[in-house]
């Protein structure tokens, strides 16, 4: 445990837990207001859905799988400086445009046709995530705003898209992708499927997910280009002074981003589960909960994983909240207080960190290092 | 014929109220944060749970039977709304103000809540998440008012006291933000904090109170809403708080211009709701999406424009950072 505390990245790791913990708690807190005698098994349920059947566990690989792109779009952006809160918009762009060659493109065999709806996703996310880059690389306009305006001006286009090519009136939502077309199962579905009746809405998008997230770690940690990235996220000045590109830059990590997201659009629409896109002038909920994974993995690709499987794991508590008399949007609850509660991750980490040098004080060091090493473990 | 064309003025004008308000309201909401300081994209959340308070109000006492009714159940409720947007406004006020928290993220973070904490309130008291309310408070025509010929059937027939209350709250709001000490340091902190600090003024007390007015104004603006333009509330304001930010900067954040942003895009919101019962804009054949998107496009236009050099339309300067006394 000690050695969790030592280095920024446990820190950040416990300060991570401390929203998720807060977070739980005031779900508990709001269970018990509603009805204290269901509140404990219903908690307890929301602890341990994900794992009480392999085939839940097969239904948080599904659910995890678009929100750990649009996560790996938030925290790609986060790390270069830019809050891409226009995920949704990206998203949406990008399930269109896949749906749309799916359903149309019936002259390419079904694995050519979904290749080339996955890539024209990410092209179409891209295109939508280029318009806040160029706006604020060369208009110098905040990405934040002019991302919220190309979110609605992304859901009506697309509303008036879908009416006009794929509309399917009877279920006011697009023409479903032939099977063919969408992402293959691998089997994956009915390994997971356990002693249930039907197998898992899991596929090979999971896959691709994390295929992406080690893809989208090695862009950052290890190539030039990733350095120059992030670099402009670190100082856009020092960056310039460098002879980095830094307008370039902005609008390729946009677009990067947009890529990212419209990617999951793609895997959320084609995952053969049956879902198709509804014309209504919403927001696609994935885009906002990207910004909680990405804020639960610390913009890591490789926590943004995990912060996606977290966020997953508990929606599917969620869905069994009816069985104990629960609504269960009460996880959506406990979704934003966890937001709110990143929102301050730095003060929650410098409590820690007083809290770690309060102990490292009172404590004498118990041979294991000595104390000069708390300390610096403390300040980290 | 040509009788024909003044109803649909009419009716249009009229429509056009329901929504131009709400946005002024909740947009002159967005200007006391952003010129205090405080980004504050948490007006569609704020919106959403006064909303939902108010409207859970006047549902509650209408099927109680109680005495209150028509305007003064709706001026209660727009107490509730107003208490309802304080308390949010409190949250991001603490988070962002008190622990420099990320304003961003902490208002995701209130726009996620809002419509999860209405739809679960909602379905504990009700089966579904729908909140019904009678409407006993749209006035067929203002007394007097009412019967002056053009000027009545447009602006005081088939309307609400709030449309009024709109313009009673932008003249108090201008005069607040132009004519007095507290406005001048409002505007102050939201430009330069430091230099407000520097000459006594305390910026976090007066960043608590832009946001709270926000919260306030905001909340208000969501029961405004919703009352015209609905017969239940469904845990949705439908993106008009997104909107009414879209208000606050084709504005320019200042209050003259806000209400002529809200104006147009209140037009606009109009025709894109009726413009199939209203004969030359049909035969137009535009898409409704097209009158919904117009006001998004016409503000990533504005800020292109006016974003890099005059600073008679930019944003106040300090706005979304957080004070820090020490590096003054």
């Amino acid at each position: 445990m000690r050695g969790l505390f030592k280095g920024d990245g446990g820190l950040s790791v416990l300060s991570s837990l401390v929203a998720v913990i807060a977070g739980l708690l005031v779900g508990l807190v709001v269970l018990l207001l509603t009805d204290a005698s269901q509140a404990f098994p219903a908690f307890i349920n929301i602890l341990t859905a994900g794992f009480q059947s392999i085939r839940n566990f097969g239904e948080v690989l599904y659910f995890a799988t678009p929100i750990i792109l649009t996560g790996l779009s938030v925290g790609f952006a986060m790390k270069t400086g830019l809050f891409n809160i226009g995920a949704a918009g990206q998203f949406t762009f990008g399930a269109y445009v896949a749906v749309l060659i799916g359903v149309q493109a019936t002259f390419l065999p079904p694995p050519v046709r979904l290749l080339v709806s996955l890539l024209a996703a990410m092209l179409a996310g891209a295109l939508w995530g280029a318009i806040p880059g160029l706006l604020k690389a060369f208009r110098n306009v905040h990405e934040v705003i002019s991302c919220i305006m190309t979110n609605w001006i992304g859901i009506f286009l697309v509303n008036w898209l879908i009416l006009n090519t794929i509309f399917d009136a009877e279920r006011n939502s697009t023409m479903r992708v032939p099977a063919a077309a969408n992402m293959p199962g691998l089997g994956l579905g009915e390994f997971f499927q356990g002693d249930a009746i039907r197998p898992s809405s899991v596929n090979s998008g999971i896959l691709i997910a994390i295929l992406t997230a080690i893809v989208v770690y090695i862009i950052l940690e290890k190539t030039k280009f990733g350095y120059e990235l992030k670099a402009c996220g670190f100082n856009q000045d020092a960056a310039k002074y460098a002879g980095i590109s830094e307008k370039r830059n902005i609008v390729l990590s946009m677009m990067i981003s947009g890529a990212i997201a419209g990617l999951g659009g793609a895997l959320h629409f084609l995952s053969g589960a049956g879902i198709t896109m509804n014309v209504a002038n919403v927001l696609s909920s994935e885009g906002f909960t990207g910004i909680s994974v990405a804020l639960l993995g610390l913009n890591n690709p490789i926590g943004i994983i995990f912060g996606g499987l977290l966020i997953a794991y508990l929606h599917l508590g969620g869905f069994q909240m009816q069985v104990f008399g629960f609504v269960p949007e009460i996880i959506e609850i406990v979704t934003a207080v966890i937001i709110y509660f990143c929102a301050f991750v730095l003060l929650v980490k410098m409590m820690l960190t007083r809290a770690a040098q309060k102990s490292a004080a009172q404590k004498p060091p118990d041979g294991a290092g000595p104390p000069d090493s708390n300390k610096e473990g403390g300040q980290g | 014929m040509a009788g024909l064309y003044i109803t649909t003025l009419y009716f249009v004008m009229q429509q056009t109220f329901f929504f131009t308000i709400p946005l002024l309201i909740v947009a002159l909401g967005g200007m006391f944060s952003e010129r205090a300081g405080i980004v504050n994209i948490a007006l569609e959340g704020k919106m959403l749970l006064g909303a939902f308070t108010s409207i859970f109000f006047i549902n509650q006492v209408q099927n109680s039977g109680a005495a209150l009714d028509g305007h003064a159940l709706l001026l209660v409720a727009l107490l509730v709304a107003a208490a309802t947007g304080v308390i949010a406004g409190l949250f991001h006020a603490y988070a962002t103000i008190s622990l420099n928290a990320n304003q961003i993220i902490s208002g995701v973070a209130i726009n996620m809540f809002a419509p999860a904490f209405a739809i679960y309130i909602a379905r504990i008291f009700g089966d579904t998440q729908q909140v019904f309310f009678t409407n006993n408070f749209r006035i067929e025509s203002v007394p007097f008012f009412g019967s002056i010929p053009f000027i009545g059937p447009l602006f005081f027939q088939n309307t609400y006291f709030t449309t009024y209350l709109g313009f009673v709250i932008l003249a108090v709001s201008t005069f607040v933000i132009y004519r007095t000490k507290f406005g001048l340091r409002l505007r102050a902190c939201g430009e330069h904090p430091h230099a407000a600090d520097s000459v006594g003024v305390n910026v976090y007390k007066i960043r608590y109170a832009g946001v709270l007015i926000s919260g306030a104004l905001a909340g208000m603006g969501g029961l405004i809403f919703i009352i015209p333009t609905a017969v239940a509330f469904n845990a949705t304001v439908s993106g008009y708080g997104f909107l009414a930010l879209a208000v606050l900067i084709f504005g320019a954040w200042r209050p003259q211009r806000i209400l002529f942003a809200a104006f147009f895009f209140g037009l606009l919101q109009a025709v894109a709701a009726g413009h199939s019962g209203i004969a030359f804009l049909r035969d137009l054949r535009i898409p409704m999406q097209f009158y919904q998107m117009v006001p998004f496009v016409a503000t990533l236009v504005v800020l292109a424009i006016t974003s890099t050099k005059s600073t008679k339309n930019a944003a106040p300067k300090a706005v979304g950072q957080p004070y820090d006394k020490g590096t003054r």
